[in-house]
C-alpha cells in the first residue's frame, strides 16, 4: 500500500520538502534531531484530522448516550419521518424514533465490534505470525497456508458465510470479523518478525540462554510494534465498515438496536420522503472510517518511513 | 515462462482444497444436522425415518468419506439443490452468473479506465490542485461504504432527477439499453473501492518511475514529454498498478452481495443474500465455494500476468 503518498501530498508544501532535504542533505552536514512520533503527526494535517475525528466519535462512543435527548428506540408516532428540526435536529425515522439519539447510541456499537474484532484478529495475528517469522520450517508453511487459505474468500463473503453457520448475533459478527481480518495481520508481524528475528540483540538473548517466549515477548515484539499500530489503525476501519455492511444485509444486531448500517437499510424503503434518515447514519459511518483511514495513513509515515513501499 | 505459470497452478491446490474443506465444514458446524434443518420443526417424521433420510443422504458415515462423497460431485458439476425451491444450485449459477459477470465487467471498466488516468495526472501535475482533488477522492473512496454511495446515488439520479429507475433488471439480450440503464448505478456504486484504491496506487506507482534515472536519461535525450511518459513511464508503472487491480477486481465480487440485493438484480450475490435469510445451507456453501474459487483463480491470472510483464518475477 502506498497511501503514505497519499498523505503526504495533502500536507502543506513545508513538511513535505523538510522531510526530502533531511534525506538528501541529512547525512553529509549534520543529523537532525530525530523528529517524535508527535511532532510528525502535528506536522501532517490529515493525520491529526483522523485522530480528532476518531477521538470526537471515540467520546461520543462512551459519553453520547448521556446526552441523547431520546431513548435509541423510543417512538413519537405523530412525528414519523419528519424533517430536521429544532425538536429532532437530525429528523425522525419511520417509527417516530430520534434520528440522533439513535446514532448516540450507535457510535458504542461500531466502536464495540471494531475494538474486540481487532482486538482478537490482533491478538490471534501477533501470536501465530511471531511463531511462524520466528520458527520458520514446516510450522511456517503451516500457519501460512491456513492463511492463505482464509485469504481465499472475500472478506464480507467469509464473514456472511460464518455468520450464517455460527447464528446471527452480535458477538458472531465480531467473531467473524476477527477469522476474517487475521491472515492480514499475521502477515503484517511475520514480515516484521522476519526481518527483527537476524538482527544481533536476538542472536545475544539466544546465546544468553533464553528461551523462546522470552526472546519473543522482550526482544521481537517490541521491535514490530510500528507496522502494528499503523495495521490495526487501519483494521479498525475496516473493522467498522464491515460491521456497518453486514449490519445492512441484517446481520448481526436485531432490528430496534441503533446499529449504523442497519439504520441506512431500513430508512432505505423511504428515501424519497425521508432522506436524511439514510444520509445521517451513513455519514456517521463513513467519518469514523475516514478518520481511522487518515490516522493509519499518518501513524505510517510518523513511526516508519520505511512503511511507504 | 511455462514452469512458471506451472509451478503457480501447482500452488492452487492446496489452497482450493483447503478452500473446500472450509466450505464443507461450515455447513458441519451448523447446530443441528443438514437433514434436521431440511426437515424443520416438521413433527410427522419418526426418529427412525429421520435417521433413514440420514442414510440415505450418507450423513451416517464419517466425515472424510462424506467430503470425499461431495468433492466428487462438486467436480462433476453437481453442487447439490436449493432446500427451499428444490432447483439444482448448477442451473441456478447458470441463470444468475452472466449477470454477475456483467456487473463486475462494467464495474471493472468504470473503475479502471478513469482511475487509472486521474492517477497518471496526479503524479504528473504532482502538488496542484487536480494532484490534492484526486487525494481528497481517495479517501473519499475508501471511506464511504458502497451501500452508502449506493443509496445516496439512488436518491440523486432516481428520486431527484428521474433519470435512471432505482431498481430492476431487463436482460442484455432482450433490451440492451434498458439493461444499461438498471446496471450503471450498482456498477458505479461498485467501483467506487476499486478506483478510489487504484488511483492512489497509479499515483505513487508512476511518481516512483518519475525519480528514476532512466526516464531522466529518456527526458536528457530530448524525447518529446508524451513518449517518456507512455513508453518510459506507464510501461513500468504498470506492473504494480495491474496487481492492486486485480486483487481489487477480485474484491468486487465480495461486494456484488450488497449491490445486487439493493438493485434488485438476479445474480449471485442476491441469490447468496436470499439464501441466508432462507438458511437454504447448500445454497450458501455451493456459492461461496464458486466465488471464492473464482476470487482465487483471478488472483493467479494475475500473478501470471506480471510474470508476463516482468520477465525478472518468471525466475524467482
Amino acid at each position: 500500500m502506498t497511501s503514505a503518498e497519499g498523505t503526504e501530498s495533502g500536507l502543506s508544501a513545508e513538511g513535505g520538502t523538510a522531510t526530502a532535504g533531511a534525506l538528501t542533505l541529512g547525512a553529509a552536514v549534520r543529523q537532525p534531531r530525530r523528529p517524535t512520533i508527535w511532532t510528525t503527526i502535528r506536522r501532517q494535517r490529515l493525520a491529526l484530522t483522523g485522530a480528532l475525528i476518531v477521538t470526537f466519535f471515540a467520546v461520543v462512543a462512551v459519553v453520547g448516550p448521556m446526552f441523547a435527548p431520546h431513548g435509541p428506540t423510543e417512538q413519537f408516532p405523530q412525528h414519523r419521518l419528519e424533517s430536521p428540526s429544532r425538536a429532532y435536529p437530525f429528523g425522525t425515522d419511520e417509527f417516530g424514533r430520534d434520528i440522533l439519539s439513535r446514532l448516540l447510541y450507535g457510535a458504542r456499537i461500531s466502536f464495540e465490534v471494531g475494538a474486540i474484532a481487532v482486538g482478537i484478529a490482533g491478538s490471534l495475528g501477533i501470536l501465530l505470525g511471531m511463531i511462524a517469522g520466528y520458527r520458520r520450517g514446516w510450522l511456517d508453511n503451516v500457519l501460512s497456508l491456513l492463511m492463505d487459505i482464509v485469504y481465499a474468500f472475500p472478506a464480507i463473503l467469509l464473514a456472511i458465510a460464518i455468520i450464517t453457520m455460527l447464528g446471527n448475533s452480535l458477538a458472531n459478527v465480531m467473531i467473524a470479523i476477527a477469522i476474517v481480518y487475521t491472515p492480514t495481520f499475521m502477515r503484517v508481524v511475520r514480515g516484521a518478525t522476519l526481518s527483527v528475528r537476524n538482527m544481533a540483540f536476538v542472536e545475544a538473548a539466544v546465546s544468553l540462554g533464553a528461551s523462546t517466549p522470552r526472546i519473543l515477548v522482550r526482544h521481537i515484539f517490541p521491535n514490530i510494534t510500528a507496522p502494528l499500530i499503523v495495521h490495526a489503525s487501519l483494521n479498525f476501519a475496516f473493522a467498522v465498515l464491515a460491521e456497518a455492511s453486514l449490519a445492512f444485509l441484517g446481520l448481526g444486531n436485531k432490528p430496534p438496536a441503533p446499529s449504523w448500517g442497519s439504520m441506512v437499510s431500513s430508512s432505505y424503503g423511504f428515501l424519497q420522503l425521508a432522506p436524511w434518515a439514510a444520509i445521517f447514519p451513513g455519514v456517521a459511518i463513513a467519518l469514523t472510517v475516514l478518520g481511522f483511514n487518515l490516522l493509519g495513513d499518518g501513524l505510517r509515515d510518523a513511526l516508519d518511513p520505511r512503511l511507504r513501499s | 515462462m511455462a514452469t512458471f505459470v506451472l509451478r503457480r497452478l501447482a500452488l492452487l491446490i492446496p489452497v482450493l482444497l483447503g478452500v473446500s474443506i472450509v466450505v464443507f465444514g461450515l455447513i458441519r458446524a451448523v447446530p443441528g444436522d443438514p437433514v434436521s434443518i431440511m426437515i424443520g420443526v416438521d413433527q410427522r417424521y419418526t426418529p427412525e425415518q429421520i435417521e433413514a433420510i440420514r442414510r440415505s443422504y450418507g450423513l451416517d458415515q464419517p466425515l472424510p468419506v462424506q467430503y470425499v462423497k461431495w468433492m466428487s460431485h462438486v467436480v462433476q458439476g453437481d453442487l447439490g439443490r436449493s432446500l427451499r425451491t428444490r432447483r439444482t444450485i448448477t442451473e441456478e449459477l447458470g441463470l444468475r452468473l452472466p449477470v454477475t459477470i456483467e456487473l463486475a465487467v462494467l464495474a471493472g471498466l468504470i473503475g479502471t479506465i478513469p482511475a487509472v488516468t486521474a492517477g497518471v495526472i496526479a503524479a504528473v501535475k504532482r502538488n496542484s490542485w487536480l494532484d490534492y482533488g484526486a487525494t481528497i477522492a481517495t479517501l473519499i473512496g475508501v471511506s464511504v461504504p458502497n451501500f452508502l454511495l449506493a443509496t445516496l446515488l439512488v436518491l440523486i439520479f432516481s428520486y431527484w432527477l428521474r433519470w435512471l429507475p432505482p431498481i430492476g433488471f431487463a436482460k442484455l439480450t432482450e433490451d440492451p439499453v434498458q439493461n444499461l440503464r438498471t446496471m450503471i448505478l450498482p456498477a458505479v456504486s461498485l467501483s467506487m473501492p476499486l478506483a478510489a484504491i487504484l488511483m492512489r496506487n497509479t499515483r505513487s506507482a508512476v511518481l516512483e518511475v518519475l525519480s528514476q534515472d532512466h526516464v531522466r536519461v529518456a527526458r536528457a535525450k530530448g524525447l518529446p514529454a508524451s513518449t517518456v511518459l507512455t513508453r518510459h513511464v506507464l510501461k513500468n508503472a504498470s506492473i504494480p498498478i495491474i496487481t492492486v487491480g486485480g486483487i481489487q477486481i477480485a474484491t468486487l465480487l465480495g461486494g456484488t452481495v450488497i449491490i445486487e440485493t439493493i438493485f434488485g438484480l438476479p445474480g449471485i450475490g442476491r441469490y447468496i443474500y436470499e439464501a441466508i435469510a432462507n438458511r437454504d445451507y447448500p445454497v450458501v456453501q455451493g456459492v461461496v465455494l464458486v466465488i471464492s474459487t473464482m476470487f482465487v483463480l483471478i488472483s493467479v491470472a494475475v500473478d501470471i500476468l506480471y510474470a508476463v510483464m516482468d520477465p525478472r518475477l518468471r525466475h524467482r
